[in-house]
């Protein structure tokens, strides 16, 4: 099951019930699939490697993707692509802060893969063992101050948000957003107080959106996926901070054919294509 | 066994109603041991006297008081109304001002930013006339809190007001007292069980709520950052230390108001 696509509010607040929703959903999903996934893995051995994935046998079964926000709208897209080139695998995605992702594998939770927003997230799986193989960067992004459609503040750069009478929101500056936030401040040599950290990007976002806050600093990628709704003020390079997206399976992933699967086709050329069109700069940015 | 004065039967020891209400209990108290012994005591001093925990605290403390006043302010007057009024759509009125009980709290702050925020239809030309907006705030926080905690005051006094015997109120008109007379000294002290409960039940809601505030006042430490706010983003940062450290605070104070309430009222 793929989680929305454009709907803003579903980014941000509505992540802590979806996860656990899902969560709970995946484990009784990955028992029943399990069952088939033993036995479709003997009857497709045989018939010989597929192209796809470099695991021997075809991927199915359910695939628990722990993916960040704003992996939303490209990853449901690749999803939709992965599932029609290897029928019989679903892909589940539990999207939310890269820290708080972290935390929830670090405390157990039932990931097949990884995608973080940014190494430093990964490094907290790492830290622990708990991913197979080397982390692979297969995005990077950039930073964008987001306004309400049509830009009524006036915003032109990133020294106008010091102005106290904006409200500015950003991520808490533990979660990759909010670390990009503070990078590009001190970039450009302004200090900015925010009304409200929020934990994702999607809370940034929404509360744009909603005309609660007259700025936030969001990625490239949300800009151009909030569509019409907002407006972008772009950053230039010399202020802009970078961030690279890491992708791991998990260690003892309950279904690692698929794992490794999707792991190649994310950094395969159908999945690159997907990302750079909604705004990802390609790994080695 | 219970020692209630009055000439009553000692009741059979039942051993299945015994294992459930043990098994009920340890599903309670194990968490709690999981916090006490998950904490870090080596470095736990520093952690609750760091300026995150006493902002959080802080904040908790007034955002959850100030709740439970605008509760006793408004709800009274609601639950009386409820209870002893008789008008069309009592029920209706009823079933609306308790629909924040069963909303997710996430879904009230959205619908809260959507009346109350900068573009909300209430909001808006609040902020044109007054200057005041809301979310952001400390009175935003405090008006979540009241959103989510306001309806069980209503329902634990209107059940009070609607179960006391008003025959004694009558008997009291009858005798010469005023209406005011009547309330202060007959009302009130009936009633006094579940005012004190409604108080309490309302001051621990406010105190715990997390899902409105978030969204309708924003995170932000030292102005809306209430303990369950800084709880899940210290837990959600893997600061798992300072989450379990902080939440064995919010434990401890409302683990003292419970048992204090217990002693005050009396059995239950």
């Amino acid at each position: 099951m793929v989680t929305g696509n454009t709907g803003t509010t579903r980014r941000g607040e509505g992540d802590m019930r979806s996860i656990r929703v899902l969560t709970g959903a995946s484990v009784a999903a990955l028992m029943v699939a399990l069952a088939a996934c033993s036995s479709s893995t003997t009857t497709n051995a045989a018939a010989g490697t597929p192209a796809s994935g470099s695991a021997a046998a075809k991927p199915s079964g359910t695939l628990v993707v722990f993916a960040a926000t704003s992996l939303t709208d490209a990853f449901n897209k690749i999803a939709t692509q992965f599932e029609a080139a290897n029928p019989g695998v679903t892909v589940k995605f539990n999207y939310g802060g890269s820290s708080t992702l972290a935390t929830q594998i670090t405390q157990g939770a039932p990931a097949d893969v990884f995608a973080s927003a940014s190494p430093k997230n990964m490094t907290t799986v790492t830290d622990q063992s708990l991913t197979t193989g080397t982390p692979k960067t297969f995005a990077a992004n950039q930073g964008e101050i987001m306004v309400e459609a049509g830009n009524p503040s006036h915003v032109k750069s990133v020294a106008d948000l010091a102005n106290s009478a904006l409200k500015v929101v950003t991520c808490a500056p533990e979660v990759p957003c909010g670390a990009l936030a503070t990078a590009i401040f001190k970039n450009a040599g302004v200090t900015v107080k925010p009304v409200s950290q929020e934990e994702n990007v999607g809370g940034v976002v929404t509360k744009v959106s909603l005309g609660e806050a007259d700025a936030g600093i969001v990625y490239v990628t949300d800009v151009k996926a909030n569509g019409t709704k907002t407006t972008g003020v772009p950053i230039p390079a010399s202020q802009n901070d970078t961030t690279t997206y890491p992708i791991a399976e998990i260690k003892g992933a309950p279904n690692a054919t698929a794992s490794a699967a999707w792991i190649s086709y994310v950094l395969g050329p159908s999945g690159q294509q997907v990302l750079k069109s909604f705004g990802f700069l390609p790994p080695t940015a | 066994m219970a020692h209630e004065g009055t000439a009553r039967e000692k009741q059979p020891f039942n051993p299945l109603l015994a294992v459930l209400a043990a098994l009920a209990a340890l599903f309670f108290i194990f968490p709690l041991i999981g916090l006490i012994t998950g904490a870090p005591w080596g470095h736990i001093i520093s952690v609750i006297t760091s300026e995150t925990a006493v902002q959080a605290l802080g904040l908790s403390i007034v955002a959850s008081l100030s709740s439970t006043a605008i509760a006793l302010v408004f709800g009274f007057p609601l639950a009386w109304l409820l209870a002893r009024g008789s008008f069309r759509g009592k029920g209706l009125l009823r079933g609306l001002t308790t629909l924040p009980m069963v909303l997710p709290p996430v879904v009230g702050g959205i619908a809260l930013l959507l009346a109350y925020g900068r573009k909300g239809f209430i909001g808006k030309p609040l902020e044109s006339a007054t200057g005041i907006t809301l979310p952001f705030t400390l009175a935003g926080v405090i008006v979540a809190e009241s959103f989510v905690a306001m309806p069980f005051f209503v329902i634990t006094v209107e059940s009070g007001l609607r179960s006391m015997n008003r025959r004694l109120e009558d008997a009291a008109r009858s005798l010469g007292a005023s209406r005011r007379t009547v309330f202060l000294r007959v009302t009130l002290p009936l009633i006094w069980p579940s005012l004190a409960a409604g108080t309490v039940l309302t001051w621990a809601r406010a105190l715990g709520e997390f899902g409105a505030t978030i969204t309708f006042a924003g995170n932000l430490p030292g102005v809306t950052q209430t303990m369950p706010l800084a709880i899940y983003i210290s837990q959600s940062s893997n600061m798992t230390d300072e989450a379990i450290a902080l939440s064995l605070i919010l434990v401890l104070v409302s683990l003292v108001v419970m048992i204090f309430r217990r002693d005050r009222a009396g059995a239950g």
